[in-house]
């Protein structure tokens, strides 16, 4: 197997200057943080309740083939901005600078079966500290996939396209496993730790209300629409795991993006991390409208160098950055969405099976290891 | 079943439904002044009264219990898009007819929230409140003469009480740096037209700053008053060591708007245990200056150790009251105010 390192040009020195113009980027847009911004939020959080009141009440009706059709659009539109660009940009303490408690990463609870408490401490302290780093960072490949020619190949890895669709359809039960560390924790002597029964539970609960809510009093709630209200329902849940899985394969998995070794990191400074996050991610291009539902997601690269800065500002962040990738003669992995979808599911499919014998591939396209 | 427990009955069921989101959620952005809601007002006129203060008409929420004239309130405005907590004293009287309460604000510099009510407040803004509070106020049998000592912004609560209360005898001595700074000139000299008020207004600017011992001139009588003051530091200092002095200490009230800071201590590593937060905290820094700043939510008040609004579990560690230089050691249970308290040494905050 080849290892080229795409960052192997840039020495020590610039790798600290990159870092120092990172922080000025990301100083600029703390100090004009303000009233625009949190206008923003609260109108953002304001739609999706309003859309989402709207969408349960002619849903009542949802009987009516239009209405379950309207109604069935709206609830998914609504949940998605819930769990993307609400619920995951406050979970990341993106506006805790507002100080206000009801917008707040340590008050806020998302339309979703993991608690918010567990999601946190996954992706905030693990998978955003050790982004793409094999070993580390579960989500490279959430535990249950082979991502990457330097993860080990295992049989069970044979049926990774069928687990990947399989997780992208729940895949928000899909995120409360993984938050649990489920696949570590089931083995018979961690089963007992109290902590994890303590969370165990914690996911049990978040888990009731939702069905309670989305399959139970909702539909009875619509009488005789109650079998289409489920349906609808059922479809809304469907729909938001399907986009958000879309976008989050996005961000890490498309050919260019680079993983790291577990030693590599070791005495990281801060212009290395940064690089490993410029390196490890990928963007999805697009509209405004696009950006929005993806929860500004589609500016990965962006929110991994700066995962705390409010999302409406990372399309104004992304041309900065994107001028540092071209001064420091960096690949920017970007593509409209489809092909970043495509180039990801090629990669579950392609890594199912065993690494092929090494032979010579063109630079650009090869992604292998890569010594910080 | 009774009513009230069908309503609680009728309020699970919507909780049900809104998880993880509570019904509140949703009236909020309908009705956020109704009853049951989080305590708020909405703006309704910023009147100006001297080129740097102004009087704020609030519309209280329904949940709004009244004050008592002298009082003040917690308002949280968002400045800049984050949200401050300050106290100010109500000026409206307690049996204003049509329900609406008014806070009057001196713009301080560099006061963020002051300037901002000042200067950028617009009618239809909402803002956080909380229920009026503090013991500067009037006694519930009527006293025979009556002082208010007053500087600057410290005409605030006493208004508020001259607008609520009538008494037989009332003199205030109030000094501000020039006659346009005096808040209220034009309410105080229409009292004295209409023979309610006798009044000494100084200006600190051409008179210089008001020597106590000059009272035995102004109100020979101030001895026998129960006497109300309000006003910089240095005024009620002096004011209490006079009344001290002539052993009439009980009959002075004071109201103090800032801290005094005596102590500062070494500072140290303060952990914020709930958020996981470390940061290093000068001594003088007080830990609420310190939570703010490394983004924690941190409750808070009046801003100077009188509201208690602010208070947070010590978990470890130990803290120093800026006032007063004591140590508070953590205990179970143990809470401290963090508007006053600075590190003393590694110290960790349930927040």
């Amino acid at each position: 197997m080849t290892a080229i390192d795409p960052t192997a040009h840039l020495t020590e020195e610039q790798i600290e200057e990159l870092g120092r113009e990172l922080d000025a980027i990301r100083d600029e847009v703390i100090a004009s943080r303000g009233e625009k911004d949190a206008a923003y939020i609260r109108k953002v959080i304001s739609a999706q309740r309003k859309l989402e009141l709207v969408s349960r009440g002619i849903l009542l009706f949802s009987i009516f083939p239009p209405a379950w059709i309207v109604g069935t659009a709206g609830l998914s539109v609504a949940k998605i901005m819930d769990n993307m660009e609400i619920g995951h940009n406050i979970l990341h303490g993106q506006w805790d600078w507002m100080r206000d408690p009801k917008i707040h990463s340590s008050t806020w609870d998302w339309d979703h079966v993991s608690p918010a408490e567990q999601w946190k401490h996954s992706h905030n302290e693990l998978h955003h500290k050790y982004t793409n780093v094999i070993g580390k960072d579960n989500d490279l490949g959430y535990g249950i996939m082979r991502v990457d020619e330097d993860q080990k190949w295992h049989p069970i890895h044979l049926g990774q396209p069928l687990w990947n669709f399989i997780n992208a359809c729940f895949f928000e039960y899909g995120i409360a496993a993984y938050d649990l560390e489920l696949g570590k924790n089931l083995h018979k002597r961690r089963r007992k730790n109290p902590e994890f029964r303590a969370r165990a539970r914690a996911v049990g609960r978040k888990i009731r209300k939702q069905v309670l809510k989305d399959y139970v009093i909702h539909p009875l709630l619509s009488g005789p629409s109650f079998l289409t209200t489920l349906a609808a329902t059922f479809t809304a849940n469907l729909i938001r795991n399907l986009w958000s899985h879309s976008v989050i394969m996005c961000g890490h998995f498309p050919e260019g993006v680079q993983v790291f070794e577990r030693r590599s990191i070791k005495g990281e400074t801060r212009g290395q991390w940064y690089l490993r996050q410029m390196m490890g991610s990928a963007n999805i291009s697009g509209s405004k409208a696009m950006h929005f539902m993806t929860g500004n997601l589609s500016h990965q690269i962006e929110h991994h160098l700066f995962p705390d800065l409010p999302s409406n500002r990372y399309a104004e962040v992304a041309v900065k950055v994107r001028a540092l990738f071209e001064k420091y003669e960096l690949e920017y992995v970007t593509g409209p969405l489809p092909k970043q979808v495509f180039s990801a599911w090629r990669k579950v499919f392609r890594l199912s099976l065993p690494n092929k014998k090494p032979k010579v591939k063109t630079p650009s396209r090869d992604k292998e290891l890569v010594a910080a | 079943m009774t009513s009230a427990a069908l309503r609680s009955r009728a309020w699970k069921l919507l909780e049900m439904v809104t998880t993880p989101l509570l019904p509140s959620d949703y009236l909020d952005l309908v009705s956020p002044l109704r009853a049951g809601a989080d305590l708020r007002g909405r703006i309704e006129a910023v009147h100006q009264e001297t080129p740097d203060a102004a009087t704020i008409v609030i519309r209280p929420g329904k949940g709004w219990r009244g004050h008592v004239a002298g009082q003040y309130i917690r308002v949280g405005v968002d400045v800049d898009g984050v949200r401050l907590w300050r106290a100010y004293s109500v000026t409206s009287p307690t049996n204003r007819q049509d329900g609406r309460i008014t806070i009057t604000v001196k713009a301080i510099p560099d006061g963020k929230v002051s300037n901002y009510l000042v200067r950028r407040a617009k009618p239809g803004t909402l803002i956080q409140l909380d229920q009026a509070t503090g013991d500067f106020v009037l006694p519930t049998t009527k006293p025979a003469k009556v002082l208010y000592l007053t500087a600057g912004s410290g005409i605030t609560p006493v208004m508020g009480m001259l607008r609520d209360t009538e008494f037989q005898d009332v003199v205030m001595v109030h000094s501000a740096p020039q006659s346009k700074d005096v808040i209220f000139r034009n309410d105080l000299h229409d009292l004295v037209a209409d023979k309610k008020l006798r009044l000494t207004e100084l200006h600190t600017d051409t008179d210089g700053m008001l020597d106590i011992t000059r009272l035995d001139e102004l109100v020979p009588d101030w001895a026998e008053r129960e006497t109300w003051a309000c006003g910089p530091t240095g005024l009620l200092d002096a004011a209490e060591a006079h009344w001290a002095e002539h052993g009439v200490a009980e009959r002075l009230h004071t109201e103090r708007f800032r801290p005094t800071v005596v102590v500062v201590g070494d500072g140290g590593q303060v952990t914020f245990g709930t958020t996981g937060k470390t940061v290093d905290a000068d001594g003088a820094t007080p830990l609420l200056d310190v939570g703010e700043e490394a983004g924690v939510l941190m409750p808070s008040g009046c801003r100077m150790g009188i509201c208690f609004g602010c208070s947070t579990p010590l978990k470890a560690g130990a803290v120093r009251d800026l006032r007063t230089g004591e140590i508070t050691e953590a205990e179970p249970g143990v809470l401290v105010q963090t508007c006053v308290s600075a590190a003393a040494g590694p110290c960790e905050l349930e927040r």
